[in-house]
């Protein structure tokens, strides 16, 4: 019987989160705040799968699932999105793509 | 019998539906048709009931017909509920059948005006109202009937609304009676809250049981009810708005003006006789006012030139009367003289209304003269009419209904005699100014030529009127003449017995009718001298033209002409601090604090759209810090 | 203290997929992070294997190794990157712009390293739950979640429809 402590791997997906984060908060590039994007909702999942592994049940990886759905979905539009906004900018700057604003 | 009752107000009213609803598509001649067959079928179920009563009287004198339950609450509820008894018939039978006579001259009068349809449903409407009125059972149908008739009046005024003036007229007579109204709908809470019902007969018998003679609520409750009354029917101080209600077609002045709506106050205060009974106190009001009413209405006819506006300040002046025998507690009298004023005041303004015709509609009586070859028929309706308003002995019916008046002012205690004196002062000042129109209408030479004829439906409502107008007062007659008395015994049930004339003087009984002709006498006399013509004032009505002479005679006149300055006193009274009121509040002040918060609400907008830079990575930033503050409190709190 | 070789695997794995996380969000070239990101979903999906579910840990591999990036990849030649500007160079008070994330991370770290310290006890006990037990939960306990799940995809799949069709009078505006 081996004992694992799930601290350990819950740090791991904070690390992670935290790099995603910093990753969408720092990058301007669109196309890395997606990425970014999918970094945080992989952390988020693993740490799912740190509490499933914890309380031992299969729950965690139900959740697993749903992310990956989620991430799907948000992936899928996110990426429609930028290919639209790259007809009406020339760059990928997100900070540019704030032509909606009136001033 | 008593179960068709309810067609005699439903059928003007579903005829003033129908003409509401489909009247505008309709040809004249059709409107027309189903105004007046609607007055007819009241007409002829009151004549047909009032028949069967005087054949075979109910027990006790009443009908009560319950049509069904209007308000249902615990401990009280209230009945859409008729209650006929004498006084009611008497007032169903006059506004039913003057009303048909109206419609009937109507028809013709109004021929080729716009809205025809219009003024028949509005003319229907107000039946309806006013026979609701008077048969209601309970104060709360009284007061929807109330009500009615004053929406009719504020619409039938109005209704050549393309003047201003007449609008405003409209307003006016609206706004003063519904100032009564307020105090009246108080009057009505306050007795059904300490009697616990709104139904007139239990009321009053329970009024008589629980409250003292002369007590503080009964004289409340009296005194609130009393100013809806004059009110209605434009008593001082609120009789500024009749002349100005003459803005709207004859036929509307001499139904509602003269001969019903009017008379409602009075019909109010008889059908509540045993409460103002308790209170003495009110009942010398009412006396007193009406005396102030008859005196400065009569004077002020005295200098009119618009022959409605004279007919509406003796119409004013009559219901004066039929106050003043009220506050001495003569309530036969007085409804015997509603009866005879409604039936002459209508023939009085039917027939001004037939001079009107002819002559382009010209009311100004210095612009007429020398009609009584031309219009013969109407110079008789009208000398008539006016021998009863003036009261001319014997051949009048007007002579009997206000000796009766003059007769109860004298037995009565207190005041009586002081008041005696004064109705006969009027009584000379009603005969002089009503003769002043007779003989400067009527004779002299022409000034306005006459045009057009009359069709038979002008010439029989001012014929039958006209012979009711001089027989209409032989129902009741002073003993010493035939001893008639079919009018009083009819309403003794209701009313009690009214007093004996054993006491009265003879020269009391001779100076009520000698009076009548020494007014007419002054007014032939001042018309032979050419006064009238002199005084005749600037043309308009009240205001003063300034070109006349400053002699204190003018002064005076100008004076009573505008009524005795009473819209003056009004306009500085009440209607300018409402109007300084409402410039104050036009700007609405209380309004600039809640704009003040919206002013702040935007400056915050704009503080908080600054905020709004459309970068993608402070939105990011700001959301992570959203987000640790809710793991804060949901983790630390 | 001894590791075993689960620790070390974990460690291992878990210390690549950090570092290769990083290189991928500081790469200025978005085929290099690209490849960066599937090193560190392989990482991670080794870790994910190690804690005891093999099916979540091939999920992992497939869809964000496969499916994901492929996706990525596909949209990126879609941009024709070649004639984009992608690198928006420096500007000017880029250590404030740096500092400002890095005081919201590392508050953000500490906040929830003091939410999970000294809760949810300390060791667990290792289990293995195949895909039969995740299946089992997924399908007979969880049936209404999964279609709300289907109908987000049918959602984001009628919304990319949608949005990716270039309408000529619109799109080139």
């Amino acid at each position: 019987m081996i004992n694992l402590s799930w601290q350990a791997p819950a740090s791991l997906a904070i690390i992670l989160f935290a790099l995603g984060l910093i990753g969408l908060i720092t990058r301007r590039n669109l196309i890395f705040v997606i990425l970014s994007i999918e970094v945080m909702l992989n952390a988020v999942a693993l740490l799912f799968i740190v509490a499933g592994m914890r309380w031992g049940h299969p729950d965690g990886q139900v959740m697993f699932i749903f992310i990956l759905n989620l991430a799907g979905g948000e992936l899928a539009l996110g990426l429609v999105l930028l290919l639209r906004l790259r007809a009406r900018i020339t760059t990928l700057d997100g900070d540019s793509a704030n032509i909606l604003r009136e001033s | 019998m008593g179960n068709i009752i309810w067609i005699i107000p439903a059928a003007p009213l579903i005829g003033s539906i129908l003409l509401g609803l489909f009247g505008a598509r309709w040809s004249n001649r059709w409107s027309g048709f189903i105004g007046t067959l609607s007055i007819v079928i009241s007409a002829l179920l009151s004549v047909a009931i009032a028949v069967h009563w005087f054949q075979d009287p109910p027990v006790d004198e009443h009908m009560r017909i319950m049509l069904w339950r209007w308000i249902s609450l615990p401990e009280y509820s209230s009945y859409i509920e008729f209650y006929l008894d004498p006084v009611s018939l008497i007032m169903m039978l006059v506004i039913s059948v003057i009303g048909l006579l109206i419609h009937i001259f109507s028809t013709e009068y109004m021929a080729g005006e716009a809205g025809y349809s219009r003024f028949f449903a509005y003319l229907n409407l107000f039946v309806a109202s006013m026979l609701l009125l008077v048969l209601a059972n309970d104060l709360l149908v009284l007061f929807v009937g109330w009500e009615g008739v004053g929406v009719c009046s504020y619409l039938l005024v109005g209704f050549w609304f393309h003047k201003a003036a007449n609008g405003y007229a409209a307003r006016k007579s609206f706004v003063v009676t519904r100032i009564a109204d307020v105090a009246m709908l108080v009057g009505i809470l306050l007795l059904s809250n300490a009697l616990g019902t709104v139904s007139i007969q239990p009321m009053l018998a329970k009024a008589a049981l629980l409250w003292p003679h002369g007590g503080i609520m009964a004289a409340a409750g009296a005194a609130l009810l009393l100013i809806g009354g004059l009110g209605k029917s434009a008593q001082f101080p609120f009789q500024t708005w009749l002349p100005d209600a003459m803005a709207g077609p004859t036929p509307v002045s001499a139904l509602i003006h003269a001969a019903t709506m009017v008379t409602a106050g009075m019909y109010l205060v008889i059908r509540l006789y045993p409460l103002f009974a308790l209170v003495p106190s009110v009942l010398t009001v009412i006396a007193v006012g009406a005396v102030i009413t008859i005196l400065t209405a009569s004077l002020t006819a005295l200098v009119q030139r618009d022959i409605k506006r004279v007919l509406a300040y003796s119409t004013v002046a009559q219901i004066g009367y039929m106050f003043l025998a009220l506050g001495v507690g003569a309530w036969s009298a007085a409804m015997f003289h509603f009866l005879t004023h409604a039936v002459f005041k209508a023939l009085l303004f039917l027939s001004a209304g037939a001079i009107a015709m002819r002559l382009h509609h010209e009311q100004d009586i210095f612009r007429m003269g020398g009609l009584r070859q031309k219009l013969s028929v109407v110079f008789w309706a009208f000398l008539i009419g006016s021998a009863s308003l003036a009261a001319l002995p014997v051949v009048s019916a007007g002579a009997f209904s206000k000796e009766m008046i003059l007769a109860s002012l004298w037995e009565s205690p207190g005041l009586g005699k002081w008041l005696w004196l004064a109705a006969l002062f009027g009584a000379v000042l009603t005969a002089t100014y009503i003769f002043r129109v007779v003989f400067l209408v009527f004779f002299g030479e022409v000034k306005t030529e006459p045009t057009g004829h009359y069709g038979v439906r002008i010439v029989v409502p001012l014929v039958l009127l006209a012979i009711a107008a001089s027989t209409i007062g032989w129902l009741e007659m002073p003993k010493f003449m035939a001893s008639s008395s079919v009018f009083s015994s009819f309403l003794e049930p209701v009313l009690g017995h009214p007093a004996t004339e054993s006491t009265l003087p003879h020269w009391v009984t001779a100076a009520g009718y000698i009076a009548p002709l020494l007014g007419v006498v002054i007014g032939f006399g001042l018309y032979r001298s050419g006064y009238w013509v002199r005084t005749a004032g600037p043309v308009g009505q009240g205001n003063d033209g300034g070109q006349a002479e400053r002699s204190m005679g003018e002064g005076v006149r100008r004076f009573m002409r505008a009524g005795f300055g009473f819209d003056f006193l009004y306009d500085r009274l009440l209607v300018q601090p409402f109007l300084w009121l409402v410039k104050i509040l036009r700007n609405d002040p209380i309004d600039a604090i809640f704009m003040s918060a919206a002013a702040a609400a935007m400056r915050f907008h704009g503080a908080l759209r600054r905020s709004q830079i459309g970068q993608l990575r402070r939105y990011a930033g700001m959301l992570a810090l959203g987000s640790m503050a809710v793991i804060v409190i949901m983790v630390f709190a | 203290m001894t590791y075993s070789m689960f620790d070390v695997v974990f460690y291992g794995a878990g210390a690549f997929s950090v570092v290769t996380t990083t290189l991928a969000i500081t790469r200025t070239n978005p085929v290099y992070a690209l490849l960066n990101f599937v090193m560190s979903i392989l990482g991670i999906a080794l870790v994910i294997f190690v804690l005891g579910a093999p099916f979540a840990a091939s999920l992992e591999v497939i869809v964000y190794a496969g499916a994901v990036v492929v996706l990525f990849l596909f949209v990126v030649m879609m941009l024709n990157l070649a004639h984009l500007k992608t690198d928006f160079g420096v500007k000017r008070g880029r250590s404030v712009r740096l500092a400002v994330p890095g005081v919201l991370v590392i508050s953000i770290i500490i906040e929830i390293g003091i939410a999970f310290s000294g809760r949810f006890g300390k060791e667990t006990t290792y289990h293995i739950i195949g895909p039969s037990a995740v299946g089992r939960q997924l399908l007979v306990a969880d049936i209404i979640p999964i279609e709300l799940g289907s109908m987000l995809l049918l959602a984001a799949l009628l919304g990319a429809f949608h949005l990716a069709r270039l309408s000529p009078e619109r799109g080139r505006q």
